[in-house]
């Protein structure tokens, strides 16, 4: 499901099936995009944030384009206890390895991997990062 | 490395002597296309005549071979290098060296003058810092400037490629630093206030290119640095946001449109003016030591 913020309007709640996970695409040399997702962060319920919630910064392949210091982001990420993963949609490699990521943590947030919770799998994620 | 100058003192940090107006003069008011330069190998300042003479061959021999510069008139080149000892940071930097080429008509009588058709100057401003454990017989200048005809930079630039092993990187300046820029220098104060803070905007994925230009009364944008700006003669990351974030906010109350939205591509203030290509144009002295500075501190980050 996509949306272009939050709150998703409340009407179709009822047929709305369950949400596992919940990516936030900032677009770097939009800075109105952060703005966006900063608000809309607002709406979501704190429970996500264990795991379920993640920031897919796009546009990373033009540095020379870039309207939003990658440290904002970055501190965004640390203050929401959730990943931040960088891609390029342009180009069809990091697309494709970027979606398959993506599908690989929904499973994992939908509870289909047997033995790997999403906060397990998050603190996991943050431990690499900081090595 | 998208953001390296968290804390930024405007203001260069050693009394120096104020560069001669006279000599700077003809840096101001020109549209220099901005390059980063590596490191020159067996540079040495006490060659500059040698150093004219083979430019100049080089040139020459460039042309005999039909990569003709200008069609139709025979033009010799003639090359000068020079010193500005003027321009530099502190004694650490390197003096600015100047390229000029000028031509004389073949046709023409003896008595008329060289007409200059290319300047180019390398230089750096407070680079040291960021310069450490440069081994020897190397010469730091990070920033080149050119001014004329795109032919002659790139034979010039050819030239000290081939002799001095450097690598010469167009300098494109992000939405980023683009408003840094706008920032810093709509925050100085000049005796008097005489151009507009102009920003302009380019608005993506549309059939037409649209372009959005923002002109702002200089003493309104001073006024409102000063309010953002908690420390004179330091910025950071967090006041440079709040002051674009006003100037998106004023322009969305009376527009609906989003400026953040869009892709900064220019910006332009009294003191100078800069574009996303890597091409600025200063037009203050007093500010040409702080504005060579950040110029020199954005090449030097494109080379590392």
């Amino acid at each position: 499901h996509l949306a272009t913020s939050l709150p998703l309007p409340s009407e179709r709640d009822h047929l709305r099936p369950r949400i596992d996970l919940v990516v936030f695409m900032i677009d770097i040399r939009s800075k109105y995009s952060l703005k966006n997702v900063e608000t809309s962060l607002a709406y979501v319920d704190a429970s996500y944030f264990l795991g379920k919630v993640c920031f897919l910064v796009t546009g990373v392949g033009r540095k020379n384009d870039c309207s939003i210091e990658t440290n904002s982001i970055c501190k965004l990420g640390e203050a929401y206890c959730s990943p931040v993963l960088f891609c390029e949609l342009e180009l069809e490699g990091v697309r494709v390895a970027t979606a398959q990521r993506l599908v690989r943590m929904l499973g994992i947030c939908a509870g289909h991997i047997p033995g790997v919770s999403a906060l397990s799998f998050v603190s996991l994620m943050r431990k690499s990062n900081d090595d | 490395n998208f953001n390296f100058f968290p804390f930024l003192l405007f203001s260069p940090p050693h009394p120096q002597e104020k560069a001669d107006p006279q000599k700077t003069a003809f840096l101001l008011r020109k549209a220099w296309t901005l390059y980063s330069v590596t490191p020159l190998y067996g540079f040495r300042r006490a060659r500059l005549r040698d150093y004219a003479r083979l430019l100049g061959a080089f040139i020459a021999a460039e042309k005999q071979k039909g990569l003709a510069v200008e069609v139709g008139v025979e033009l010799d080149i003639k090359v000068a290098l020079s010193s500005l000892p003027d321009i530099r940071g502190s004694e650490l930097d390197q003096a600015a060296l100047l390229v000029q080429l000028s031509s004389r008509s073949r046709a023409s009588s003896r008595n008329s003058e060289d007409k200059p058709v290319w300047s180019g100057w390398f230089c750096s401003v407070f680079g040291d810092d960021l310069f450490e454990n440069v081994p020897e017989h190397f010469t730091c200048l990070p920033l080149f400037l050119s001014h004329g005809a795109e032919s002659y930079t790139s034979l010039v630039g050819s030239w000290f490629q081939k002799t001095f092993d450097c690598c010469f990187r167009r300098l494109a300046i992000s939405p980023l630093n683009l408003s840094w820029m706008v920032a810093m220098w709509a925050g100085c104060k000049l005796d008097r206030a005489t151009s507009a803070v102009e920003l302009v905007f380019s608005v993506p994925r549309l059939a037409q290119p649209l372009d959005i230009s923002y002109a702002i009364h200089p003493e309104d944008a001073q006024a409102l640095w000063d309010t953002v700006q908690k420390t004179p003669g330091e910025i950071t990351q967090e006041e440079v946001d709040i002051f674009m974030d006003c100037l998106y906010a004023h322009f969305h109350r009376h527009f609906k449109i989003h400026l953040s939205a869009a892709k900064l591509v220019k910006v332009s203030t009294a003191v100078a003016s800069a574009h996303c290509d890597g091409i600025v144009k200063i037009l203050n002295s007093q500010y040409l030591p702080g504005v060579l500075m950040l110029l020199t501190e954005l090449a030097i980050s494109q080379i590392q």
